[in-house]
């Protein structure tokens, strides 16, 4: 049988959108996929050495339940409906919101976005930066992880013309 | 049944018992069995979606008291 594979664009540069690409990538790895990423715009926060930047943002996102991690089950429970106009004021509010969807995530068993990287890498699912955003954004290769190679949509286009499967997240 | 290793992946989510699963059946030979234990409810769906992708033998699935045991036969 031909191995199977899969292509995926990496857009977002979020706590909470970091997962989709490392999930899938991670998991169709296991399936047997051979497996690229793409990392384009927001996206490359995600390759960066040092993931402790990345954030989560309740502000223009409603769909974002609010919940305590921390605390007895009747405070745990409760659903948190404070407006954007607040959060928009609060200093250090997505600071807050990350702390808590770290523990959240913490307290569920679910892999942290270092580590799930890491199983991608392990798996040998490769991963490629967008050079033309590297330098729009004035990064460096050395903010990158090793392992990693650099390219355009023609080398994107190269695997994913071949693939099975293939999203843009 | 016997089994020729055990993975214990309670309290682990999506998509960590499925990884854990192919690791651990990476140190098995072919014809082993390999028992997984799990608490994640979606796992139930996924293990039988990776048997049935990679040619591993889910040989049983049962419940008890929220968790989940699987048997699977290397292919």
């Amino acid at each position: 049988m031909e191995t199977k594979k899969m292509a995926l664009i990496a857009t977002k540069g979020t706590l909470d959108w970091a997962y989709p690409p490392f999930i899938l990538a991670s998991t169709a790895a296991a399936l047997g996929y051979e497996v690229q990423i793409f990392f384009t715009f927001y996206g490359l926060q995600l390759l960066k050495k040092d993931l402790s930047g990345l954030k989560v943002s309740p502000l223009g996102n409603p769909g974002m339940p609010m919940k305590m991690p921390f605390g007895p089950k009747w405070l745990k429970e409760i659903s948190w409906n404070i407006p954007n106009a607040v959060q928009s004021l609060v200093p250090g509010y997505e600071n807050v919101a990350t702390t808590l969807m770290k523990q959240t995530i913490k307290n569920n068993g679910v892999a942290t976005i270092p580590d799930l990287r890491e199983l991608c890498q392990e798996a040998d699912v490769k991963m490629i930066a967008c050079q033309m955003t590297v330098e729009l954004f004035g990064f460096d290769h050395s903010d990158f992880i090793g392992n990693i190679e650099y390219g355009g949509a023609a080398t994107f286009f190269e695997f994913a013309g071949e693939t099975d499967i293939c999203l843009f997240i | 049944m016997n089994f020729d290793k055990e993975l214990d992946a309670r309290g682990l989510n999506c998509p960590l018992p499925i990884l854990r699963t192919k690791k651990s059946l990476g140190e098995l030979a072919s014809g082993q069995i390999l028992k997984v234990s799990s608490t994640d409810p979606g796992s139930v769906k996924d293990m039988q979606a990776f048997a049935n992708q990679t040619g591993n033998e889910l040989l049983s699935t049962a419940e008890n008291n929220g968790e989940f045991i699987f048997l699977m036969r290397k292919h």
